[in-house]
């Protein structure tokens, strides 16, 4: 192989200059653990020892970071638009709800069960999404969240409508460790998924499929010509991606015990995004870095009106999309590397 | 065609004709700019608000508002085209709809603080409020105004659009914006003028809808859905398309609402999916 065939080597290679080429080693730069990877993971063990009233809100913010990965998978890497995702999420946290609440409280399967049903739910939308762009698809995945929403809405007998699902009973995990009042059990439980999740969705993200999607991301009518079909990609990535927002619902439902209809609403899916683009979509820490800031701040000044709190939101949207387009992230990324080109 | 069908099928129609008025400069602005602009409900609030302080305010009559509700959304609408919008004119579709999600959020929230969240009723002039009964059928008197003023401004859209100078550069610019630039067409000011006359209209469409569907801080969000339908489901840039797909979602949400209330808005939600997969460019798309 020569060194035209990995076109995008360059961009990282030029450290190693006296090495030899080799078409994996840009995938394989990308598998290698960073540094602020090694601090960061051990970090998120610190509620346990230095914050025990938060461990509650650090379980929401683990379980938000997963089901704004799950999103980035979309939005960051293969160039899709969705107002809708959050239909997965909570269609994830009714099956696990539902599920315990008629009776079966065992928290694994009622996870696995969430996943799957997300996933299948994403297999067959994904039909649909891989078939339109633009503006239609905006309006088909807003349609479809709005539709779910309704759905869930009118199904009094089953989901409590407005109410929410009350009723819920979980099972110990394991039968050992049960869900206490102080979210010890639920923060443990959310972060060992989290950290599973991420594992999968990096490996995923850096292998030649997941190169492929950013190709489709940066160039959506070169990828067929260098045979990779588009379509077939979209479904792939949007039933993953379905399904990890299948499994962050169905951890918010295990760990809260309680499904709310806001799951499935159009402003869990805004907010998400806000989340996503704040802490900057295709990074693959974006997701964690915007949920601990957005939930943090929101945390901080709940006491405030909650109008204030969607004037801000919207401020900071618009400021960041403005002045910061590829997120905190994205931009200390091109600080960082900016300084590392100047000799 | 009992009394009933057909004073509900002249309900739905009024309705349509308001959805017209508050979507139909969505329809241009998103068919020629190519720019998702969500924050179209926040213009149409704008409008809504405007007539209500001055009516409650100075006393000014309702007709005496409208005019006013339009330039304010316009006005509005150009400033922050000039500041923000024409940023991100060859950004992404996700950016443009951050963007536009962002003020309206911002709008919402500012509307609660200024005027509450509760609802805005407003003191309609007598002659306008009672009902016209002509034969079996009776008709409410504001639903026939507006019923015509949705027709006086369809006309001037088509007229204007179709045979004026301003008219023909606009459909230029729409079908191709290099080939219409080195005409030496003025694109910038052509797009800059129609966004603030679509957003004015949206202006007059809020006002309007005052006295129909109320008017709340929520109004942003919750009438933008029905805005997006009618502009994706209709076409983009297409008045007929607009008038059309307006017409039939009024008629079909008054309906549903009378005799299957328990189902909802799902239907329009799913015949508005099927459509969208069916034709992404829409049912009357120009191209």
């Amino acid at each position: 192989m020569s060194e035209t065939a990995t076109p995008s080597a360059p961009q990282t290679a030029p450290a190693r200059a006296g090495a030899p080429a080799d078409p994996q080693a840009f995938l394989r730069e990308g598998v290698r653990w960073r540094w602020f990877e090694t601090v960061f993971w051990p970090l998120t063990l610190l509620p346990f020892f230095v914050a025990e009233t938060y461990l509650i809100l650090a379980s929401q913010i683990a379980i938000t970071a997963l089901f704004a990965i799950s999103l980035d998978l979309i939005v960051g890497y293969s160039g899709l638009v969705s107002l809708g995702h959050a239909v997965f999420f909570g269609f994830g946290a009714y099956t696990a709800g539902i599920l315990s609440k008629y009776g079966w409280g065992e928290p694994l399967s009622g996870l696995l069960a969430a996943t799957l049903a997300a996933t299948l739910l994403g297999y067959l939308t994904s039909f649909i999404i891989a078939r339109i762009t633009h503006f239609a698809l905006i309006m088909v995945t807003l349609g479809l969240c709005l539709l779910m929403f309704e759905l869930a809405n009118k199904a009094h007998w089953l989901t409590g409508g407005d109410d929410g699902l009350q009723g819920m009973s979980m099972w110990p995990i394991f039968g050992i460790f049960e869900f206490d009042l102080y979210g010890c059990t639920a923060y443990a439980y959310s972060l060992i998924a989290l950290f599973l999740s991420f594992l999968v969705i990096r490996r995923v993200i850096n292998s030649p499929f997941g190169l492929s999607l950013r190709g489709m991301r940066e160039n959506v009518r070169r990828m067929p010509a260098i045979g990779a079909s588009i379509r077939k990609r979209i479904r792939v990535i949007y039933t993953i991606s379905a399904g990890f927002a299948g499994l962050a619902g169905g951890l918010l439902a295990q760990t809260t015990q309680f499904v709310a209809l806001d799951a499935l609403s159009f402003q869990r899916s805004a907010e998400t995004l806000v989340m996503l683009i704040l802490g900057g979509a295709g990074q693959l820490y974006g997701g964690i870095v915007g949920a601990i800031l957005f939930l943090v701040a929101r945390d901080q000044l709940a006491g405030m009106n909650p109008q204030f709190w969607y004037f801000w939101l919207g401020l900071l949207l618009v400021l960041v999309i403005i002045f910061l387009p590829n997120g905190i992230l994205g931009s200390l990324a091109k600080l960082t590397a900016r300084r590392r080109r100047k000799p | 065609m009992t009394p009933r069908i057909v004073s509900l099928l002249f309900d739905g129609f009024a309705y349509g004709m308001l959805l017209f008025v508050l979507s139909v400069g969505l329809s241009v602005t998103l068919g020629m700019m190519n720019f998702v602009n969500l924050a179209h409900g926040s213009f149409a609030m704008i409008g809504g608000y405007t007539t209500v302080t001055l009516m409650r305010a100075w006393d000014w009559p309702f007709f005496a508002t409208l005019p006013v509700a339009f330039v304010m959304a316009a006005a509005v609408a150009v400033v922050l085209e000039r500041v923000l919008y024409r940023r991100l004119y060859r950004a992404t579709d996700l950016d443009q709809a951050l963007l536009t999600i962002g003020i309206v959020f911002m709008s919402i929230a500012s509307a609660a603080y200024i005027f509450g969240t509760t609802q805005q009723p407003i003191e309609m002039p007598a002659y306008i409020r009672g009902r016209v009964q002509i034969g079996d059928f009776s008709f409410g008197v504001y639903r026939i105004f507006l019923v015509c003023a949705a027709l006086l401004i369809t006309a001037v859209l088509v007229v204007g659009l179709d045979y004026t100078r301003f008219g023909a550069r606009v459909r230029a610019a729409v079908d191709n914006q290099r080939m219409a630039r080195g005409l030496g067409i003025n694109v910038d000011w052509v797009f800059a003028v129609t966004f603030a006359i679509g957003s004015g209209l949206a202006g007059l469409g809020g006002a309007l809808a005052i006295e129909v569907v109320g008017l709340d801080p929520n109004f942003a969000l919750k009438y933008l859905v029905f805005m997006l339908i009618v502009v994706a489901v209709g076409g983009m840039a297409s008045i007929r398309g607009a008038f059309i797909t307006a017409a039939m979602l009024g008629i079909i949400d008054m309906f549903s609402k009378y005799y299957v209330p328990e189902v909802g808005a799902f239907v329009l939600y799913a015949v508005m999916v099927g459509l969208l997969v069916w034709r992404p460019a829409g049912l009357f798309a120009r191209r």
